[in-house]
C-alpha cells in the first residue's frame, strides 16, 4: 500500500499535546538551582535628565544580591546592536547601552535593575531606589519633532532627525504635468499608519546562567532568533561566541517583537556573569506595552497621478518614520529598506518618487511587526488607487484590473524597485469578487444609501515581499540552516535554523521529509532553538520559514537521498541510476520485488562494515541554502461594513480573503496563519493604537486601555485561495505569515471611506472618532 | 513583611499543604509553588484569560486571587483536564481544528472553553464568541478555536446521547 503524498494535506500538528496538555516549556517555566529574580527599574517620565541614582536602600533590603545602573555597566557591556546605522546613527545618534546614561528618553527607559531571592522580593527592592529626574519637555508628535524649535532628543546632534533622503522631483513633476495637460486627474492625502503594540500573549523573558568554571554562559530567551541572539549578545558581553549557548523553548508568539535583541537580555547576562548564579527576568504586561517595540507609525504624504481612464501614470509618496527614542535593531530601516521597494503594490506604474525623513520622539523603539515596512506601503497605494477611483467615478475594482502587473510581465521589475517573481493578480481578484458576490453587494448598497445607510464597500489587492533574504537584501547573509541525520533505526532528526513560535513547522518539515524519503510522518522529528546543536541559522521572521528554512530541509533530504540511493544500489548489485526510492523501498526501477527497506539502507549506513569502497559511513548533512530572490505573494481582500450613524460603530458584515502564498504544504496550517494575519490587520484598522500623551506619558499602558480584538469582536473570515507557485526555491512555497495583516488593513479602511463617502479617515475606525466624523459632517 | 499563612489547596485531585504569604497570587502559588506551569500569565489587569483555572468547578482567573482565597478548594488546572490518559474532548477539539498556534492562551482557553460549555452544551457560534470574551487570542484570529469548541460540543452531546451499551440496563 503507497504511503500517501504529505504535502498538501492538512494533518494535524505534532506540536499540539505538549500545548494542550500545558507540558509545554516556556521560559518563565523554568527553574534552575540557585536562580536569582530581575526586576527592571524604569523611566516614569517621557523625557527627563536623570541627576542621581540612590541605590542604597534597595540594595540593603534583605534578599537583594545586587542592584545595577548604567555605572556598573560601563565597559563590561557594548551598545544595543543596530544592524544598518544610517546618517547621524552611525555617528551613535539613538545607539545606547542597555541602561539609561544621563537621561532617560521615553516612558519605560531602563534605568536601574535588582537582582534578588524572588519576584516579589525584587520588586519590594524596587520600590526603594530613588531617582532624582528632572523633567524635560518631551515631543510625541513626529511632524512636530522636525520643527526646528522642537525639543532634542540628542541635543549634541542638533536634531531629532538622523537622516533624510529627498531626492530632486523634475522627472515626476514633469510626469504630473503631462498627465494633468492630457486631462487626467492628480489626487493627493495625508494618511497616518498609526503606532500600534504587537503584544504577543506571552511577554518577553529570559534566563541567564553563566557557569564561571567552564567560563560558558547559557542563555534561554523567548526569542525568534537564537543565533543572531547568539551572535549580537555574546559581542555585546564580550564572550566567544562558542562560549555562548542559546535555548529557545516554547515562544507564546513574536509577531516580529521578538526579533531583536533587547536591554534586559543583555543585563540579565551580565548579571549573571558577575554573580555566577541565573538570573531570570520576565516581563509583566504593563512593561511589554511599554518597552518592547512597537510596530508602523509612519506618516504620508501620497500623490499619484492618473488618466481619465484611471491608468495610473506616476505615484509619489513622502514617508515619516517615527523610530520612538532609540534604535533597535531594525528600526531605521523598516520603511526605507522593507517598504519603499514595494511602493507601487500590485500595479504596473511607470514613474515614482520616494522621499523620506526618519525622525526621533519620545516614544519606545518602533521595529519590525507584523508585515514590517510591507503593510505600511500597501496601505499607502492600496488607499491611492481608492482615490484616483473616486476622482473619476469609477469601480474600484476596475482601476485596479486596468494597472495590474499582467502575467506576462513576470519576473517584473518594479519602479520601486523590487523585482516581482511570479503572480495573477486578476485571478485573485475575481475569485475574491466571486466568493463575496460583488456586483449584488454594489446593488444592495445603492438601495442602503437610498435608506441613508452608510454601507461600505472595500478592496485591497496587495502584494508584499518576503522570504527574506538573498545576497544584498540585508546586511547579514539571510540563508537557512539544515542538519539532517538518518538514524541507523530510520528515524530522521533534522535540526533546522528556523525558529518557530506557533507556525507549525516541527510538522511542515516533518511532510516535506516524509515525503521526499517516501516514509511514515510519524519517523521524523524536527528540533531547533538550540545553537550547540542547530547549524548557524537565521530565524523565523519575514514569513521566510518555509520558503527558505523549508528548501534547506528539502536540500539536505535530496543529498541524503542521493547518498542513500548509493548504498542500495551495491546492496541490490545494481547501478545508482537505475535506483528508485517509492514507498519506502529502494529498488531497481521495473523490479520492485527485489528491494531493499529505507531502514535497511539505513542501518547499513550506519552499522554495516561492507559499505562499498568511497562511501562515507552514516547519514548526515548540513545545509546552509540561500535563495536567489525574494518572493511575492499577494491577494485581495474584500471588506463589507455598516457604519451606525446614530453611535458611530462599525459591523463588519463580511470579510473575504483570497490569497496567493504559492504552494500549501499544509492547507491547514496556511488557512491558521490568514486568521491571525487578519485578526492583526482588522484590529489595527478598528481599535488599535498606542497612546502617549503630549508630555511622554503613555496612556495605553495595560491591556485596560490598549483595545485588541476580542472574539466577539471579530468577523466570521472567509477564506479561499489561488495557487500561483513561485520559481525562487525547489518547494513552489512563498510565505503566508504576514500577507494576511498587510492585505487586511486597507480593506478595512477602503469600505470606510466607501462608507462614509469620503476621500479619506484615519484609522483607528472606534465610534467615537466615526461618531465625530459623521456629525461635522 | 506579612506572616505566612497555612492552607490546604487541592489541585487536580492532590491535596497541598503549604505556608504561603497572603499576597502570593493563586497564579503564583499553582506556577512557582506547586510547579504546575501550564496555567499561564499574559497580563496584568485579568483581560487575557490565560491564566483561567476551575475553583470548585467554576472557572477562575488564577491572577486575580490570593493563594489564600483558594484555602480548603479543589482546583482544577489544564495538566487536571485529560482523565485516565485520555484527552478530554476539548483538549482533542483543539487539536483536530488547528485552534491553536503559539500555544500560550491555549490552556486559559480550554479551561474557558469548559465552563462555557458546561453552562450552554449547545451553543451557536456568536454564542461561543461572546462566551470566550474573556480570553485574548493574538495568534488563530478566534475562528479555529470556535471550531475546536463546536467540535466538543458536538463529541460531548454525542457521548452523553450514547445509549448504554449492552450488559448494562
Amino acid at each position: 500500500m503507497g504511503i500517501a503524498a504529505m504535502l498538501g494535506t492538512s494533518i494535524k500538528r505534532r506540536e499540539d499535546p505538549r500545548l494542550i496538555t500545558g507540558e509545554a516549556t516556556y521560559v518563565d517555566d523554568i527553574k534552575l538551582v540557585g536562580m536569582l529574580h530581575m526586576a527592571v527599574l524604569r523611566s516614569p517620565y517621557g523625557h527627563a535628565r536623570i541627576n542621581r541614582i540612590n541605590t542604597e536602600a534597595a540594595r540593603n533590603h534583605p534578599g537583594v544580591v545586587a542592584v545595577y545602573t548604567a555605572e556598573d555597566l560601563k565597559g563590561a557591556v557594548q551598545a544595543v546592536p543596530v544592524a544598518v546605522p544610517l546618517g547621524k546613527i552611525a555617528e551613535g545618534m539613538g545607539v545606547r547601552g542597555p541602561l539609561a546614561e544621563g537621561k532617560v528618553r521615553f516612558y519605560g527607559d531602563p534605568v536601574a535593575v535588582v537582582i534578588a531571592d524572588d519576584r516579589y522580593t525584587a520588586r519590594d527592592a524596587r520600590d526603594l531606589i530613588e531617582v532624582d529626574y528632572e523633567p524635560l519637555p518631551a515631543v510625541v508628535d513626529v511632524e512636530k519633532a522636525m520643527q526646528p524649535d522642537a525639543p532634542l532628543l540628542y541635543e549634541e546632534f542638533g536634531t531629532n532627525v538622523p537622516f533624510s533622503m529627498h531626492p530632486p522631483t523634475d522627472d515626476i513633476d514633469k510626469v504630473f504635468e503631462e498627465t494633468k495637460a492630457n486631462g487626467g486627474v492628480v489626487v493627493k492625502t495625508r494618511m497616518v499608519n498609526q503606532r500600534v503594540a504587537p503584544v504577543p500573549m506571552e511577554t518577553r523573558g529570559v534566563v541567564a546562567s553563566y557557569n564561571k568554571g567552564e567560563k560558558k554562559l547559557t542563555l534561554w530567551s523567548s526569542s525568534q532568533i537564537p543565533h543572531l541572539l547568539r551572535d549580537l549578545l555574546s559581542a555585546q558581553v564580550g564572550l566567544p561566541q562558542h562560549q555562548v549557548h542559546v535555548i529557545v523553548p516554547e515562544v507564546g508568539g513574536g509577531f516580529g517583537c521578538k526579533l531583536n535583541v533587547y536591554p534586559e537580555e543583555t543585563v540579565a547576562a551580565f548579571a549573571s556573569m558577575r554573580l555566577g548564579r541565573p538570573v531570570k527576568w520576565i516581563e509583566d504586561r504593563s512593561e511589554n506595552l511599554a518597552v518592547t517595540i512597537h510596530g508602523r507609525d509612519q506618516v504620508d504624504y501620497v500623490e499619484v497621478a492618473a488618466t481619465k481612464e484611471g491608468k495610473i501614470t506616476g505615484l509619489k509618496v513622502h514617508g515619516i518614520s517615527d523610530l520612538g527614542s532609540y534604535c533597535q535593531v531594525f528600526t531605521d530601516v523598516i520603511m526605507i529598506a522593507f517598504g519603499f521597494p514595494v511602493s507601487c503594490g500590485a500595479y504596473d506604474i511607470p514613474a515614482i518618487h520616494l522621499s523620506a525623513d526618519i525622525v526621533f520622539t519620545n516614544k519606545a523603539a518602533t521595529d519590525a511587526y507584523r508585515g514590517a515596512g510591507r503593510p505600511e506601503a500597501t496601505y499607502v497605494i492600496e488607499r491611492a488607487i481608492d482615490l484616483v477611483a473616486r476622482e473619476l467615478g469609477k469601480d474600484p475594482a476596475e482601476v485596479r484590473r486596468i494597472n495590474f502587473v499582467k502575467p506576462e510581465q513576470f519576473p517584473y521589475k518594479s519602479a520601486a524597485g523590487a523585482v516581482y517573481d511570479t503572480g495573477n493578480y486578476e485571478g485573485a481578484l475575481d475569485k475574491a469578487l466571486a466568493i463575496v458576490g460583488y456586483e449584488q453587494l454594489r446593488a444592495e448598497q445603492q438601495q442602503a444609501r437610498a435608506q441613508g445607510r452608510l454601507m461600505g464597500i472595500g478592496l485591497s489587492s496587495y502584494i508584499e515581499i518576503c522570504g527574506f533574504g538573498p545576497k544584498g537584501s540585508a546586511p547579514v547573509g539571510l540563508y537557512e540552516s539544515a542538519r539532517m541525520k538518518v538514524e541507523m533505526s530510520g528515524d530522521v532528526m533534522v535540526y533546522t535554523g528556523s525558529s518557530p513560535h506557533g507556525q507549525g513547522e516541527e510538522t511542515t518539515f516533518a511532510q516535506i521529509v516524509a515525503e521526499e524519503f517516501t516514509i511514515p510522518v510519524d519517523n521524523v522529528t524536527i528540533l531547533h532553538g538550540d545553537t550547540d546543536s542547530t547549524p548557524e541559522g537565521r530565524g523565523t521572521y519575514g514569513s521566510r520559514t518555509t520558503a527558505v528554512g523549508g528548501s534547506a530541509v528539502f536540500e539536505a533530504a535530496q543529498r541524503l537521498k542521493e547518498k542513500m540511493k548509493q548504498i542500495a544500489a551495491h546492496m541490490l548489485e545494481a547501478s545508482p541510476s537505475d535506483v528508485t526510492l517509492e514507498d519506502g523501498k529502494f529498488f531497481v526501477a521495473g523490479s520492485p520485488q527485489k528491494a531493499v527497506t529505507f531502514n535497511e539502507v539505513a542501518l547499513a549506513a550506519n552499522f554495516s562494515n561492507t559499505l562499498a569502497p568511497g562511501i562515507e559511513p552514516g547519514l548526515e548533512t548540513t545545509v546552509f541554502w540561500e535563495p536567489q530572490a525574494c518572493v511575492f505573494p499577494f491577494g485581495t481582500h474584500v471588506c463589507v461594513v455598516e457604519i451606525d450613524k446614530e453611535t458611530g460603530e462599525v459591523e463588519i458584515k463580511r470579510f473575504v480573503a483570497v490569497d496567493d502564498c504559492g504552494r500549501q504544504l499544509n492547507p491547514m496550517l496556511v488557512e491558521g496563519q490568514v486568521h491571525g494575519g487578519l485578526a492583526q490587520g482588522i484590529g489595527q484598522a478598528m481599535v488599535e493604537g498606542v497612546v502617549y500623551g503630549e508630555d511622554g506619558q503613555l496612556l495605553t499602558a495595560s491591556l485596560m486601555d490598549y483595545a485588541l480584538p476580542y472574539a466577539h469582536e471579530l468577523p466570521h473570515f472567509e477564506t479561499d485561495s489561488t495557487v500561483t507557485p513561485t520559481t525562487v526555491n525547489p518547494l513552489g512555497v512563498k510565505g503566508v505569515g504576514e500577507a494576511g495583516t498587510i492585505g487586511s488593513t486597507p480593506a478595512v479602511a477602503n469600505a470606510i471611506a466607501d462608507a462614509l463617502g469620503v476621500a479619506h479617515v484615519d484609522m483607528p475606525y472606534r465610534p467615537n472618532r466615526l461618531w465625530e466624523f459623521i456629525h461635522q459632517q | 513583611m506579612a506572616m505566612k499563612r497555612e492552607i490546604t489547596v487541592t489541585v487536580n485531585g492532590t491535596k497541598y499543604h503549604s505556608e504561603v504569604e497572603p499576597r502570593l497570587l493563586l497564579v503564583h502559588y499553582l506556577r512557582d509553588i506547586l510547579n504546575l506551569t501550564g496555567t499561564h500569565i499574559g497580563c496584568d489587569t485579568s483581560q487575557c484569560g490565560a491564566c483561567t483555572v476551575l475553583l470548585n468547578g467554576e472557572s477562575v482567573k488564577s491572577c486575580t486571587m490570593f493563594a489564600v482565597q483558594a484555602d480548603g478548594a479543589e482546583v482544577t488546572t489544564i495538566e487536571g483536564l485529560a482523565q485516565g490518559g485520555n484527552l478530554n474532548p476539548i483538549q482533542e477539539g483543539f487539536w483536530e481544528k488547528h485552534g491553536l498556534q503559539c500555544g500560550f492562551c491555549t490552556p486559559g482557553m480550554i479551561m474557558a472553553s469548559y465552563q462555557l460549555l458546561k453552562n450552554n452544551p449547545n451553543p451557536t457560534e456568536d454564542e461561543i464568541r461572546k462566551g470566550l470574551e474573556g480570553n485574548l487570542c493574538r495568534c488563530t484570529g478566534y475562528q479555529n478555536i470556535v471550531r475546536a469548541v463546536q467540535y466538543a460540543a458536538d463529541k460531548m452531546r454525542e457521548s452523553a446521547e450514547a445509549p448504554v451499551g449492552a450488559g448494562g440496563e
